[in-house]
């Protein structure tokens, strides 16, 4: 017999006689004490977000690429990784470009193996898009696809994300709802809630322990 | 390379650890003020008690639910898994799982393997089993990345080294990595954190757990602060993740109060820094993620558990580590005194489970039953009330069926004697009257040593005479018996 059909044969075993319970998920468990009226919903995500070390920006959709050069030339970073094949990325692009910004745009255009060492190792910083926030919990939620690709937003040591305003849910349970996540999910789906963090050191709380040490949430109140 | 466990070197047994334990001054401290700061976490955490006790029932309903129909909800984990690209494998022992975690890596001819945090893989003590076979495997976690290079064991579920303190922290990547001393934390987190890049992205295959795997989409759910989960998920080509069969839960849904509830009781979180769900392996199209994920169910001791209903409440465990926190035994002892994979509360009611019950029979009584634990298990586990069963499933006769795996280890026929003795004079008046007489009459052979009790304290001598033969006295002198 195979190690599956053991386990099974004995939890059936066990299980005889017995019925399922019946589900009992009380929906309003996860969701009314996480309501928020839409105009808090901003503040509540950026003073969650701050209290674990995040920068939160408020901006439009039209100055943001403005403050993205600001925020890199205050740093002396001199390469940022974005998608030249979003909207976002060939607004930066042509901002930049228009601005002769000195800083280099990066392009995740070819598989990881391609180019592993560099993005390990010469990557400073990346912008990434999200698919929304979750004002509960200072949350932003994040799809990565071929644009925007699951390490992009872990591997470089400071990461800029462009959250829209009005795609900032309550909480989670009503933006899985609301979006249907059950009926599919992409290959990878993070919550992101700031930049890397350990205690495992006396519960001395350190930034940057694997992923970025910076994170920084531009929020387009525009959008 | 074999991992050793300090304390247990010395004392093969739990109370001989235990004495070691209270001694170290250091050791002590060390987890006094990790588990107040703990404790004072997750109290902050759960400022209104209504939404906490609402969670705790609902997270308690969804695990009972979910082991009401486990068998089903792993077969359509597997089929959503499959239908997704993930291959599925099973496994009823630690050696069947470490001989399909092997087999996969030496199909890719790896050498080199990254591990996120994952008890499961403690359990199967894989680091040890894929050493002996040249494959080299790497704790990535940082307060596992520092047990590991002092060839220690965890000694907490969710803080790893939290026995350890900065300078010895400094002390041991000094000898061991040939850095400069430092009790700066930041810097000793900037030392791990350069090793360890390097590894992730050199590594032939990512390790990790499992914190929830959802039936209905076919995803395995990690939760994680330091970002070695996901680079261990998704820099090197293959992605392993190994789980005990009861991490399923039925629907998306359902993961919403059960991180909030494992977040908040761990570490006092809202959230931890990343929630990574997984629901395949890179597709075409895409850029980067493993070309292959494996998802490894073990079994290991659960179905046996899960045979018993009492027990079977054991399963609902979401490894959160609150009772270890909270559990006044384990803040004094320390993890290693318990000599198993998982330490306090949680490891008393599990490794029964796995090891037997006669490989750990000391763990069921190390215990106040003061309560703690139950009440702050975020999915509800009476756990004290497991205590007391395992207290009876040790004692019982062995000869006779075996409720729980190595029962009846503390058996004994003398105490049975004894038992049956008491309850005879406690149970005929006659019987109970002469004894005492006797008792009183001849109270200055009253043994003086009474084992372990007269170590400390000096030993009991029966009163002069009997409360009943005073208050009978008494009654007569002052005029007859009340009416
Ligand atoms: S038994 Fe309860 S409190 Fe202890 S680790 Fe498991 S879920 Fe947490």
């Amino acid at each position: 017999m195979s190690a599956r059909a053991n386990i099974l044969g004995k939890l059936r075993n066990s299980l005889a006689g017995t019925t399922p319970r019946p589900d009992e998920f009380d929906e309003r468990l996860v969701t009314a004490p996480w309501r928020y009226a839409p105009e808090d919903r901003i503040d509540r995500l950026r003073s969650l977000m701050e209290a674990v070390h995040t920068e939160v920006h408020p901006c439009r959709s039209d100055n943001w690429p403005e403050l993205v050069a600001e925020l890199l030339n205050k740093r002396n970073l001199t390469n940022l990784l974005c998608a030249p094949s979003r909207e976002h990325g060939r607004a930066l692009q042509a901002h930049f470009e228009a601005t002769e910004q000195k800083v280099e745009l990066l392009a995740y255009d070819q598989p990881v193996e391609a180019w592993k060492e560099e993005l390990f190792w010469n990557v400073e910083a990346s912008l990434t898009g999200t698919l929304g926030g979750i004002a509960a919990t200072g949350t932003l939620v994040l799809w990565p696809d071929r644009h925007e690709p699951r390490l992009m937003s872990l591997v470089p040591p400071v990461h800029i994300a462009l959250l829209k305003a009005s795609e900032i849910h309550d909480n989670l349970y009503d933006m899985m709802v609301a979006q249907d996540w059950a009926a599919g999910l992409p290959t990878n789906v993070l919550l992101v809630s700031g930049p890397s963090k350990t205690a495992d050191i006396e519960q001395v709380l350190a930034y940057g322990a694997h992923g970025p040490r910076e994170l920084i949430v531009l929020v387009l109140e525009d959008a | 390379m074999s991992q050793r466990i300090p304390v247990t070197e010395l004392t093969p047994d739990f109370r001989g650890r235990a004495e070691e334990a209270l001694a170290d001054g250091q050791l002590r401290n060390n987890f006094r003020v990790a588990m107040d700061s703990l404790m004072t976490k997750r109290a902050n955490a759960f400022p209104d008690a209504d939404e906490r006790e609402g969670l705790r029932e609902l997270g308690n309903r969804i695990k009972a639910g979910a082991l009401s129909r486990l068998p089903d909800l792993l077969e359509q984990l597997e089929q959503k898994l499959t239908e997704n690209g993930v291959k599925v494998h099973w496994a009823e022992t630690v050696e069947e799982a470490n001989s399909l975690v092997h087999g996969i890596i030496e199909a890719r001819k790896g050498s080199q393997v990254v591990k996120g945090k994952s008890m499961v893989s403690e359990e199967m003590e894989m680091n040890d089993y894929l050493a002996e076979r040249g494959v080299e495997c790497l704790e990535s976690d940082m307060g596992e990345y520092i047990v590991q290079l002092d060839n220690e064991k965890p000694s907490h579920i969710i803080m790893p080294a939290i026995h350890k303190n900065a300078r010895q922290v400094s002390k041991l990547f000094h000898d061991k990595l040939g850095e400069p001393e430092t009790e700066d934390v930041n810097q000793l987190i900037q030392i791990g954190r350069r090793t360890l890049r390097r590894k992730f992205m050199e590594a032939d295959v990512g390790v990790s757990g499992v914190n929830f795997a959802i039936a209905e989409t076919g995803t395995l759910l990690l939760v994680e602060n330091e970002g070695n989960g996901r680079m261990s998920t998704t820099a090197p080509p293959v992605h392993i993740a190994v789980t005990g069969i009861e991490k399923v839960v039925p629907n998306l849904r359902d993961v919403v109060p059960l991180v909030s509830l494992l977040t908040r009781s761990a570490l006092g979180q809202p959230i931890t820094t990343y929630v990574n769900l997984i629901s395949g392996p890179r597709k075409p199209d895409e850029l980067d993620g493993p070309e292959e994920v494996h998802l490894v169910l073990l079994d290991n001791g659960r179905t046996g558990a899960f045979a018993d209903a009492q027990m079977r409440q054991t399963l609902n465990c979401i490894r959160c580590g609150a009772c270890m926190n909270h559990c006044p035994v384990y803040t004094r002892v320390g993890g290693h005194t318990y000599g198993e994979v998982y330490p306090g509360p949680i490891g008393k009611i599990i490794t029964p489970h796995m090891a037997g019950l006669d490989k750990v029979p000391d763990h069921p009584s190390a215990s106040s039953l003061c309560g703690a634990c139950g009440e702050v298990c975020p999915v509800k586990i009476p756990i004290p009330e497991l205590l007391q069963r395992l207290r009876q499933e040790n004692v019982k006769n062995p000869e006779q069926t075996q409720q729980v795996k190595g029962g009846g280890a503390k058996y004994s026929r003398t105490e049975r004697w004894i038992w049956r003795g008491w309850q005879m004079l406690n149970t005929r008046p006659a019987l109970y009257r002469s004894f005492l007489w006797a008792a009183t009459r001849f109270r200055a052979l009253a043994p003086k040593k009474a084992g372990p009790w007269t170590e400390n304290h000096s030993a009991p001598v029966p009163a002069r005479r009997s409360l009943h033969d005073l208050a009978a006295r008494h009654l007569d002198q002052n005029g007859g018996r009340p009416s």
